[in-house]
């Protein structure tokens, strides 16, 4: 006689595969594979069929041949007998070079006016609503339009800085001149430089390796400072002022070296019709850095007081009741919490300003879709290749960042039940 | 005859150390507090010698979490005096610095730093306000949590801690700071039932200890057991305040009456 | 020593006025504006920083010319003052709005318009009658023969396939629900490639009701953009909302393939999918398919806004405590009902200005399609700045049309503000 305690038991029906929650799940899986495969075959099917209908084929192979266009603003060599692929390295790194300026620079942005948002002062909090509502509400593509037409439309001329008395004059002390056809700021130049290395793909500059080491000798002799300080203060209760000692060390050596390499600057200057010497920045680069800074500035001043706002005023009045200043307070208490907060989201915001990047053809920079997913498909045909490629770029830049993001909030977790 | 207090303490008190000395630890005179035009505290008139424990009562919106807060400093008063252990409170830095390390609070929700453990939030001030040496630091620290008996909690994190855990840490956090006076803004309020207990069993070896403390509760068996004065604030102004004995079973205004009704009521 | 301490107060203490140096506009100035040197130092900062912005603009912006046949001629009437030349607004507002629609056809994209506005008043507010719903359902149809014109039959079928889903459905489930769930599914798919062009074709053939046809090519402005917008914001909400469930789910398979998906398109560029809908999407599919160019823009659009759209209501759905999910198993509700009664309707209410954001950052990024060849408000900015009569306007038509935009944005997350006040049951 079945008893109600013992478990069912019975053949294996065909329903059950359907109703059964042990098998159900493997049913539904299994079939959704079915029709993905299924799906992709037909895709991979048509793609076939239409390749041969079109006599093309699927290869890389344009890579290697010759690119026949030129690209005028460039980190490494390129010249237009360069290959496809090595135009495609060019477009890259300005990829690269534009994204990662613009972190910087709207990362400095975002958190004054995100702090400014915040401040008591009524005037400047307002200035800061407007600049964030009018920035995020307007399209990107038209702030990089708009940047980009002030710059060659309401510059002067060069021709314009002519003669005695010129209608324009250069600023800064006459070292940096602002133009219809880009900025031209001085060059570092060395007197004593120490060449370069040839790695093949590309020249890399040995003054720029030796200055980076510089830096971060600094870095780390700085570390050792400040674990010096902590030591002192954990023995004896008084910390040692070390602000000047860590000045010394972040920028003494970088400077020690400039000096033993003969640093100084070429200015540009009026040569003919147009300025020479110095580095020409042109007004594609400027307008894009200036409306990615801008605009992502905005969304991260944004995510900036969202953070602060989320640590509740009890710390601060904790912290208060405690006898702490309000700068150790913000320092030791309510930073290391924000920071949780806002710094997600700030990554976030460097992977949407990798991918607008590519809105770059709007203006003429030459980045990874300007070059690629532009020229070298249009003359090449190779459509198909080309954007696979170029998403597999992406993809893998914004993977990496997303990896990054993913680190860090492990690493900072707060320890909950 | 009143019902059977939530909370009756059970426990025998040692009243050995619980003196209330000559010395004024805290005056206030003619105290008024404004926001913006609302007029929270009226002609707050009170003198607190050392070693009393008084319990302040009322309902709610009356001022009682103000007028604590005020003795911090954590809100301003912008008429009348408040001079706490010789200082009095002005907008002057130094004098609100003095202040506050002479005073510790606990507030309704804990607010421990979660971002550091147990021992860091007790040695966070003494380190950086006092300028005490690390381990002297954590030494006193260990001191204190054993008092308040979660010694073994010292290296988790707030997060991992129960509410009356948390509670009792930021008593302790307090006190390592070695305040002379110890204010409470409705300490077990935001507790589940079964931790009140522990949380008032600390205060009350803090006040066998002979501390002077200010507690905002309506838990009125605390007051009844350990307070030595009992204030009832309405509408921003003392309304009444005696002896616990003679003000439960004796209060004298209307108001009064109408609150102790509410609160025993049930 | 005891004291005595007993006190009882006789008369309450009226409520005063409070001292007038604590109060007052001249205290708010100078403790918000003033209250140290750095403070005092912004604020006049500030200050000059304004007056500088408004005195510039509004020399330039009351000077401004408004009937004019071109820039030349604006500069004329100006004769040598700064003042904008807004008479290119006035002279190609049409253009601006409409793109190339033929202009007497104006009546259709209007007319669509306001249909949509009242379509979509039962969604947006609660005040409104419910009936409106069924305008709602149908409004797609009608809208798509409006803007594209030819017959009216062809939307009307392409739609009927979801009530056939829903009554194929309503008949089977009494036999056996999993079967009832998949006739559902496959029911529409029969019905639009096997019975959509027949009996549309027969309907047609009794009663016309066409309108004249209108190329996509011609299609441009800022009804490009509502067009693209509205319809990718209106596909992506429960495709986005497939998605984050997808990717919550059990089943491995299904959640590794949502997963997949959403970090694909989170990965790359929106370009790059535009791209893809204009130059790939004819590799991909049969040979000699022809898809209409802004219905594959629509389709990429969608699919990029569903997989943020994904991600925010992922963070909604995990935001609901799992007591949620546990009462509702508790009550003997399966996972479709659970989820349609019980998740969704929180993890929605939470995710809401997420949800908006998706949804302005959508219609900004419909200002793309000038990339592929679409001609969007940016697009015609370009083109009417190239015409021999304007060439050199820009400020005039940038500000027109950022104001348009930001009319537009600033609305919906003024919007988004007054629904989350709205449905702000769960604390009083």
């Amino acid at each position: 006689m079945a008893n109600a305690a013992d478990p069912p038991k019975g053949s294996f029906r065909l329903s059950m595969l359907v109703y059964d929650t042990r098998y159900r799940s493997i049913t539904i899986q299994i079939v959704a594979l079915f029709l993905f495969m299924a799906l992709a075959a037909w895709l991979v099917d048509n793609t076939i069929q239409n390749l041969r209908t079109l006599g093309k084929d699927f290869n890389f192979s344009f890579l290697w041949s010759r690119a026949g266009y030129d690209i005028n603003q460039r980190l490494v060599e390129y010249t237009n007998d360069s290959s496809h692929g090595r135009a495609m390295l060019v477009g890259l790194l300005n990829t690269l070079l534009l994204a990662f300026i613009s972190c910087v620079t709207a990362t400095i942005v975002g958190v004054l006016a995100g702090v400014a948002r915040l401040s008591k002062n009524w005037i400047v909090a307002r200035l800061m609503t407007v600049y964030v509502e009018a920035f995020r509400n307007i399209p990107l593509l038209l702030w990089i339009v708009v940047f980009f037409a002030v710059m060659t439309e309401s510059m002067p001329a060069p021709s314009a800085f002519r003669g005695d008395d010129p209608a324009a004059s250069m600023l800064m002390f006459d070292t940096v001149a602002v133009t219809n056809r880009g900025v031209y700021i001085p060059e570092p130049l060395f007197y004593r430089s120490l060449g370069d290395i040839d790695l093949g793909i590309f020249l890399v500059s040995v003054d720029l390796l030796a200055i980076i080491a510089a830096l971060v000798l600094g870095f780390y002799v700085n570390r050792a400072i400040v674990n010096r300080a902590t030591r002192i203060q954990e023995a004896t209760g008084i910390r040692p002022t070390t602000w000047w000692q860590s000045i010394l060390a972040l920028f003494g050596p970088v400077i020690a070296l400039l000096v033993a390499l003969g640093f100084h600057l070429g200015y540009p200057e009026l040569k003919g019709f147009n300025f020479g010497g110095g580095t020409h920045l042109r007004n594609s680069l400027i307008a894009l850095w200036a409306a990615l800074t801008i605009y992502t500035g905005a969304f991260i001043a944004e995510n900036v007081r969202a953070g602060i706002l989320a640590i509740s005023r009890g710390q601060t009045e904790a912290a208060f009741a405690l006898g702490l200043r309000p700068g150790r307070t913000m320092s030791l208490v309510i930073l290391p919490q924000a920071l949780r907060v806002i710094i997600p989201p700030l990554i976030s915001q460097y992977l949407n300003i990798t991918k607008n990047t590519s809105l770059a053809l709007a203006v003429g920079y030459m980045d990874l879709r300007s070059t690629l997913g532009g020229i070298t498909i249009n003359q090449t045909g190779r459509e198909l290749e080309g954007m696979l490629l170029m998403m597999l770029i992406y993809l893998i830049i914004s993977l990496s960042i997303s990896a990054v993001m993913n680190v860090y909030n492990r690493s900072v977790k707060l320890k909950e039940r | 005859m009143t019902e059977p207090q939530p909370h009756e303490i059970p426990r025998e008190i040692d009243r050995s150390h619980m003196q209330v000395s000559d010395e004024v630890a805290i005056e206030i005179a003619s105290m008024n507090k404004w926001f913006g035009s609302f007029h929270v505290l009226r002609d707050i008139n009170m003198s607190v010698n050392r070693g009393e424990r008084i319990v302040i009562c009322g309902p709610s919106g009356s001022g009682k979490s103000t007028l604590i807060r005020c003795i911090n400093r954590l809100e301003e008063h912008q008429s009348g005096r408040i001079v706490v252990d010789g200082t009095e409170l002005t907008s002057d830095v130094k004098n609100i610095d003095k202040v506050r390390s002479e005073v510790g609070m606990v507030f309704q929700h804990f607010n421990l730093f979660p971002h550091l453990t147990i021992l860091e939030n007790c040695t966070l001030a003494p380190i950086w306000v006092r300028k005490i040496p690390k381990k002297d630091a954590e030494e006193t620290a260990m001191h204190f949590l054993e008092k308040v008996k979660i010694p073994e909690q010292a290296l988790k994190y707030p997060g991992q801690l129960s509410g009356g855990q948390q509670q009792r840490v930021a008593i302790a956090r307090s006190l390592c700071m070695r305040p002379r006076i110890m204010l409470f803004d409705e300490p077990t309020s935001a507790l589940d039932p079964e931790m009140i207990k522990e949380v008032l069993d600390t205060m009350i070896s803090l006040a066998e200890d002979g501390m002077t403390m200010l507690v905002v509760t309506h838990e009125m068996g605390f007051a009844q057991a350990v307070a030595n004065r009992v204030v009832f604030m309405d509408q921003g102004q003392i309304v009444e305040q005696n002896e616990p004995k003679a003000f439960f079973n004796n209060p004298q205004s209307d108001r009064t009456k109408l609150f102790l009704s509410q609160i025993l009521g049930h | 020593m005891a004291q005595e301490y007993s006190y009882v107060r006789t008369e309450m203490l009226p409520e005063q006025e409070p001292p007038s140096n604590a109060i007052g506009a001249l205290v708010w100035v100078r403790e918000n504006l003033f209250s140290g040197p750095l403070n005092t130092i912004l604020t006049l900062a500030s200050i000059a920083v304004v007056w500088w912005i408004v005195s510039h603009m509004s020399g330039w912006f009351l000077n401004s010319v408004w009937q004019a046949g071109s820039l030349a001629e604006c500069r004329e009437i100006l004769d040598g003052a700064t003042g904008a030349c807004f008479a290119v607004i006035t002279d190609r507002w049409e253009q601006l709005l409409y793109g190339f629609y033929p202009s007497e056809f104006y009546w259709r994209p209007n007319l669509t318009l306001l249909l949509m506005l009242v379509a979509l008043a039962p969604v947006l507010f609660p005040g409104v009658p419910r009936r409106l719903f069924w305008f709602s359902a149908v409004y797609p149809a009608i809208g798509f023969w409006l803007l594209w014109g030819g017959s009216i039959w062809p939307p009307l079928v392409v739609l009927a396939a979801f009530p056939v889903a829903f009554v194929v459905y309503r008949l089977l489930e009494p036999v056996n629900g999993i079967l009832a769930a998949v006739a559902a599914l496959v029911a529409p798919v029969l019905w639009w490639f096997l019975f959509a062009a027949p009996i549309g074709g027969a309907l047609a053939a009794i009663l016309p009701g066409t309108l004249e046809p209108v190329a996509s090519d011609l299609f441009g402005g800022f009804m490009l953009s509502i067009i693209i917008g509205v319809t990718g914001i209106a596909l992506s909400l429960p495709l986005g909302i497939l998605l984050a469930l997808g990717r919550q789910s059990d089943l491995i398979f299904i959640k590794t393939i949502c997963v997949g998906f959403i970090e694909f398109i989170r990965g790359v560029p929106l370009i790059t999918l535009l791209f893809t809908a204009s130059l790939l999407l004819n590799y991909f599919l049969p040979p000699g398919t022809n898809f209409d160019i802004i219905l594959r823009v629509v389709i990429m659009v969608t699919f990029f806004a569903a997989a943020y759209m994904a991600e925010v209501i992922r963070g909604g759905l995990a935001a609901l405590p799992r007591g949620q999910y546990e009462a509702a198993d508790a009550l003997g509700l399966d996972y479709w009902r659970a989820q349609r009664l019980i998740i969704l309707p929180q993890a929605l209410k939470i995710s809401i200005p997420g949800i908006v954001n998706t949804f302005i950052g959508l219609f900004k990024d419909t200002t793309l399609v000038v990339f592929i060849g679409l001609l969007d408000p940016i697009g015609l900015s370009n083109a009417i700045r190239a015409t021999t009569e304007w060439n050199g306007v820009y400020w005039e038509l940038f500000v027109f049309i950022g104001l348009c935009f930001f009319i537009f944005c600033f609305g919906m997350s003024r919007y988004s503000m007054y629904l989350e006040r709205r449905l702000k049951t769960d604390h009083r």
